[in-house]
């Protein structure tokens, strides 16, 4: 008997092909997590988002409140909105978190990520590197005869915007944080 | 002592045995080694706690399970470090599917030798952290019973589950300050038992006015305790509505209820999914969309609103989107909504629910469960029919089951009465998890009639601990389906793939009887439908463990089933089709 009328020798099926069809605009959010700052708990947050086949596009974490053994662990990610209340819903029930925060959603919030750049050239490229350096704020941290480190910080697209215009000039190296964020406002 | 507090030091291994009183435990389930001599050391000296020796690791797991699904309270396992801690990973991992609380006491190597390759190290924590609700390595005696309590908080608050302890030898033997449960502050990890009460309101409007209402009920009523089955009943005779149950959820209900309609699902029957497809209420309670229940999602009834009380947010909208999601306890929130619902004048939509009760009862004239049993075979379903009409008006039964088509049978066929009375695999279909499960069970119930229905082939994966079954008189009943294939998978490969049995078969079986004798307990074989009742009666009426070794058709196929990936009214009905009590294709689709 072979009710489901399959070919003999079709592989197609699969017995697990249960893929949700509804499937809405992906979106890019940034969670603030805030955790006992106890052995493991960066593993268990990392655990959760590799586990689950979710994004993590970056994340910080460093203690904020030395006190209460607190830390603040930022994540930013992207998924369909059910994904992203999942990975909400998920992280909340980790037991050492103890506050789970959508900055996306709890209005524009200040992101900023810190960034090194190591430029290497001389005459022209190395003028020209400087005055980009100017106009992006960007602070000479370490230099040599034929090479600059810049200090940035800023939101991501303007890290990006930098690192595209270095690279023709002789960006050799980069370094990045990864975004830490507030709300803005008095909440 | 303390020079600071003036407070009495005992050892880490003491603060163990003393943590473990102070929270209730009366029983652990586990196997001695080099990292937790300190503790076996304590336990051989008092006698409060009953430690249960098993034969691997991941049994003492499924028993701690089994007593807990059984009782209500957390089990305990222990265990030592490296193989002993990987050996009861599965067992870590089927709790967590399940949410069933226990609690499992690891050693680990010294802390000074942590990260060194030590004998008999592995990364505990790490490896099950994944499979864990929480998980702790105590590198300070003085934090040990701290930790030891919480750990029995964060197992049995909100959704269960298990919860892993890990104890350096060092740690065992170095000595600190006890703190008993009361002394300890309160844990910051409070989930919220209360539902939203205007989300409940709405819910009360939606059964006021719903025409086709259903009630699907889950694992999380068991989860919420006897008082949360004892209000499920209340509602569901007060109002009238008819409900189903997945596989983890039988028994919140009883079987014999008016309101019944068996369990749903890929292998439920077929009012429920029917009713599950057509209805225009559905009211989750405590049951998680599983893909077992949905089918394919995009056709999973499509035209209900739907309800979801559960206790957990990350089940909420993870499967199936929500209209009136609601958070918080079963048991809670069915108090609120009873006596909301009381109080605005208990009313339904009388004439709409009897019109649905009249559908509901044509597509029970499916009779989707029907078989013959014809000749000297015994089948397999009448095997479970006749297991149930000796054992059900026992006032103690308690059954496990394996996993695989025997497991489908006793859900089918069995009928449960009250919750804590089932205990299966859900979530991780773990072969080898019922037989140590049973003796857990029999373990908290000493009187209980408790028997593990299994297939040979998940029965043998756990067969060492009929020795623990014989050293401590545990008189369970193994009723085995021996159908001589992986039968599960023997029906997939038939449906899915052609028919060919690719490793299906269950090569050089050994003969039950001898095994049960070598195990010095009692082995009886059945082969003949006439000699079936007689061979029942004589299993029960041993007082002692037995292997009942019941040679059933080879290639029976567990039906109703709906095809992963298929909907509800889609649904596989074998022989009730066959047997021409419905036009096959036309009365399956609505
Ligand atoms: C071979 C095989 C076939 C199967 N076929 C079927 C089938 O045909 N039908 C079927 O039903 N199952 C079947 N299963 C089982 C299936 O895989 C799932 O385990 C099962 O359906 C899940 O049950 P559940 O939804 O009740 O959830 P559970 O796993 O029991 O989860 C309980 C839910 O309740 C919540 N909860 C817990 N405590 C509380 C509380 N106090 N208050 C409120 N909410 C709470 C939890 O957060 C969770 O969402 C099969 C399994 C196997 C191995
Ligand atoms: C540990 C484990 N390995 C593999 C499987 C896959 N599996 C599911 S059912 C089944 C066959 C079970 O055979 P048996 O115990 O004889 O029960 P039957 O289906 O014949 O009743 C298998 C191999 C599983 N669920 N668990």
């Amino acid at each position: 008997m072979s009710p489901l009328k399959l070919k003999k020798g079709s592989t197609s099926h699969s017995a697990y092909n249960l893929r949700p069809t509804f499937s809405d605009v992906s979106e890019r959010h940034t969670i603030a997590v805030i955790v006992d700052n106890e052995a493991g708990v960066l593993a268990r947050v990392i655990g959760l988002f590799s586990g689950r086949g979710y994004n993590i596009e970056s994340l910080t974490v460093a203690e904020v409140d030395h006190e209460g053994h607190l830390s603040r662990i930022t994540v930013v990610t992207t998924g369909t909105p059910q994904v992203i209340e999942q990975i909400k819903a998920q992280l909340g029930r980790i037991v050492p978190v103890h506050d789970v925060r959508d900055l996306t959603v709890e209005g524009k919030a200040v992101e900023r990520e810190l960034a090194l750049f190591k430029v290497q050239g001389t005459g022209d490229k190395r003028i020209e590197a400087l005055r980009l350096a100017e106009i992006f704020r960007a602070n000479v941290v370490d230099s040599t005869l034929d090479s600059f480190v810049f200090e940035i910080t800023g939101d991501v697209g303007k890290i990006d915007a930098f690192a595209d215009l270095m690279r023709p000039i002789g960006l050799v190296e980069m370094a990045r944080t990864g975004v830490a964020a507030l709300s803005r406002g008095n909440q | 002592m303390n020079k600071q507090t003036g407070a009495r030091q005992i050892t880490g291994a003491q603060m163990v045995v003393k943590a473990l009183k102070d929270q209730g435990v009366d029983t652990v389930f586990g196997y001695p080694g080099g990292a937790v001599l300190p503790i076996y050391d304590e336990i051989f000296q008092q006698n409060d706690i009953r430690h249960f020796l098993v034969r691997h690791e991941q049994a003492a797991v499924h028993a701690a399970e089994g007593y807990a699904r059984s009782t209500g309270k957390p089990g305990v396992a222990l265990v030592t470090s490296g193989p002993g801690a990987t050996n009861a990973v599965t067992g870590l991992t089927d709790a967590l599917m399940d949410s069933i609380p226990i609690v499992v006491l690891t050693g680990q190597v010294p802390t000074f030798m942590i990260g060194s390759d030590a004998f008999q190290e592995a990364d505990t924590v790490g490896i099950t952290r994944p499979c864990t609700k929480h998980n702790w390595l105590v590198k300070d005696t003085d934090a040990l019973p701290r930790v030891i309590h919480e750990a029995f908080h964060v197992a049995t608050s909100g959704r269960p589950g298990p919860v892993l302890i890990d104890i350096p030898k060092d740690v065992q033997f170095a000595s600190g300050t006890y703190v008993g449960p009361k002394q300890v502050e309160t844990s910051h990890y409070q989930p919220r038992l209360k539902g939203d009460i205007e989300a409940i309101e709405h819910l009360v409007e939606l059964i006021e006015t719903a025409e086709r209402p259903i009630f699907y009920t889950g694992g999380g009523v068991i989860n919420s305790g006897r008082a949360a089955s004892q209000l499920l009943r209340e509602l569901v005779e007060a109002t009238g509505f008819p409900i189903t149950s997945t596989l983890m959820g039988l028994g919140a209900y009883p079987a014999s209820g008016k309101h019944w309609l068996g369990m749903l699902g890929m292998h439920g029957l077929y009012e429920a999914n029917m009713a599950m497809h057509d209805c225009d209420l559905m009211i989750n309670i405590g049951a998680r969309f599983d893909d077992r229940i949905t089918g394919r999602i995009d056709a999973f009834s499509p035209k209900s609103q739907k309800v979801h009380i559960d206790i957990d947010p990350s089940s909420i909208n993870k499967v199936v989107k929500t209209d009136v999601p609601i958070l918080g306890d079963v048991a809670h929130v069915l108090e609120d909504a009873l006596r909301l619902w009381k109080a605005r004048g208990r009313k339904v939509n009388t004439a709409k629910l009897q019109k649905w009760w009249s559908q509901i009862e044509q597509w029970k004239t499916v009779k989707c469960l029907s078989y013959k049993q014809e000749g000297k075979i015994i089948r397999p379903q009448y095997a479970v029919e006749r297991l149930e009409a000796l054992t059900k008006d026992h006032p103690n039964r308690f059954i496990c089951t394996e996993v695989g088509q025997h497991q489908m049978w006793a859900a089918q066929y069995m009928g449960f009465e009250d919750p804590n009375r089932w205990m299966t695999s859900g979530g991780l279909g773990t072969m080898g998890y019922g037989q140590p499960a049973a003796m857990g069970v029999q373990v908290a119930h000493p009187d209980g009639l408790v028997i593990n229905v299994a297939g040979e082939a998940s029965w043998l994966m756990n067969m060492q601990e009929m020795g623990t079954m014989v050293q401590y008189r545990l008189p369970v009943k193994q009723f085995i389906l021996n159908n001589e294939r992986l039968g599960m998978v023997r029906q997939w490969q038939e449906l899915l793939h052609g028919e060919r049995y690719s490793s299906s078969w269950s090569e050089a079986l050994p003969d039950f009887v001898k095994l049960a004798e070598a195990f010095g307990a009692k082995g009886i074989v059945c082969s003949d439908p006439d000699d079936l009742d007689d061979a029942i009666r004589e299993m029960l009426a041993h007082d002692g463990p037995v292997i009942f070794d019941c040679l059933v058709a080879k290639h029976e196929n567990c039906f109703p089933m709906i095809p992963s990936g298929k909907a509800h009214n889609e649904m596989l009905l074998g022989e009730a089709e066959t047997q021409g009590v419905i036009d096959a294709k036309g009365s399956v689709l609505v």
